[in-house]
């Protein structure tokens, strides 16, 4: 899937770019974008070095054991098959609560040892296991309660009321994850029928 | 707003102060825990840099061809028949392929709409529920080396779709249009 996706992105990129007549701009656009990607890698590692070493003070205190059993409830129905107390789970709910909370870069290093996890008790290497679909649609769904920088723009732009926006991004943000939620589960009766 | 914005500055900090009291209250050596897990935090930057580099030329090139106006001017007569905001629809495609190219068409239409239009709230309401997906789709999965995603991909598209119409719909009811 990624691999087409990936593909279809810089092919069709390109022959559209033919077609419209913006191919002069294909080649710095590539180059821009990948020395990009260097410089935010270089960002983030100062930036994941540091959450993921609060992370880890928090999961050798226990802490992040106290909160996985406080989301215990809601982590059984995501994820009926993971053993509570797994550290699959511990990492899933400290992505989860990143998010929710709009930690944004906090989220990432957590969410990935949630995939190493996971891919250890995956039965099969190269495909998603159940837990890994829901994890990640869940994940992608949108968690945030407040997303900090659309209020600021709207500051920045003069708005009477910026935070008036809360509200109504919460219940759309609560609307798709419930959505997400079920199709995820209506999607796991069908290919994993047992 | 204003402890709106407070309570947003504080919550940074204040998770470092509970994550780092709470490890001394329970007598856990909260420094080599954290150059610990400080060394794995670079490893896996590390790790997901040549994705982020693939991903992001990608993303490049697609956006400098034109291709998502061209998609968006397709779309238009089916936005236009569900009264979704046509302005809007570039950014509503950016979004899920990058934050920072959407970041940006968010603040033209703030700019040449107003944060408090019909159009700009729409926009405020959809930038707070939706998500990135194809950096976290393929970041996440990259990194572990999977390349069949099952139904990952359609479910992460569908919920955020949900999301966009849920904007409309909330932002029509509690502000109208």
């Amino acid at each position: 899937m990624l691999n087409y996706l990936w593909a279809a992105m810089i092919l069709i990129g390109i022959v559209v770019s033919v077609l419209t007549g913006n191919l002069e701009a294909v080649t710095p656009a590539a180059l821009d974008s990948a020395t990009e990607a260097v410089t935010v890698g270089i960002t983030m590692l100062g930036i994941m070095a540091m959450w993921t070493g609060l992370m880890r003070v928090a999961e050798n205190s226990g802490m992040i054991v106290a909160i996985t059993k406080r989301m215990g409830p809601l982590l059984r129905f995501l994820f009926p098959d993971l053993a509570p107390g797994s550290r699959a789970l511990t990492y899933i709910s400290t992505n989860l609560i990143a998010n929710v909370l709009g930690l944004g870069w906090a989220a990432t290093p957590a969410g990935l040892k949630a995939m190493e996890e996971l891919q250890k008790i995956n039965p099969e290497e190269k495909t998603a296991s159940k837990e890994m679909c829901m994890f990640m649609i869940v994940n992608m769904s949108s968690l945030q309660i407040v997303t900090i920088s659309v209020l600021a723009y709207r500051a920045q732009y003069d708005s009477a009321s910026p935070s008036e926006i809360i509200g109504p991004g919460l219940l759309a943000t609560l609307i798709s994850t419930i959505f997400a939620v079920a199709y995820t589960k209506f999607m796991e009766r069908r290919v994993f029928k047992s | 707003m204003n402890i709106v914005l407070f309570i947003s500055d504080l919550m940074i900090p204040l998770t470092i102060v509970i994550i780092v009291a709470y490890g001394l209250l329970k007598k856990s050596n909260v420094y080599d825990s954290f150059l610990d897990g400080a060394m794995d935090g670079m490893k896996i930057t590390f790790n997901i840099l040549p994705t982020l580099v693939g991903l992001m030329v990608a993303v490049g090139v697609l956006r400098a061809s034109g291709t998502l106006d061209i998609l968006a001017g397709f779309l238009a007569p089916v936005t236009r028949l569900i009264g979704f905001p046509e302005e809007a629809l570039p950014l509503t495609l950016m979004r899920l392929v990058s934050s920072s190219a959407a970041t940006g068409l968010q603040l033209d239409v703030y700019a040449n709409y107003g944060p408090d239009s019909f159009i700009g709230r729409f926009v405020s309401v959809m930038m707070s529920s939706t998500e990135t997906v194809f950096y976290t789709f393929s970041v996440y999965f990259l990194h572990v080396g999977i390349t069949k995603t099952r139904y990952t991909l359609s479910g992460a598209i569908f919920a955020n779709i949900v999301s966009i119409a849920a904007s409309l719909i909330v932002t029509i009811l509690v502000f109208g249009r």
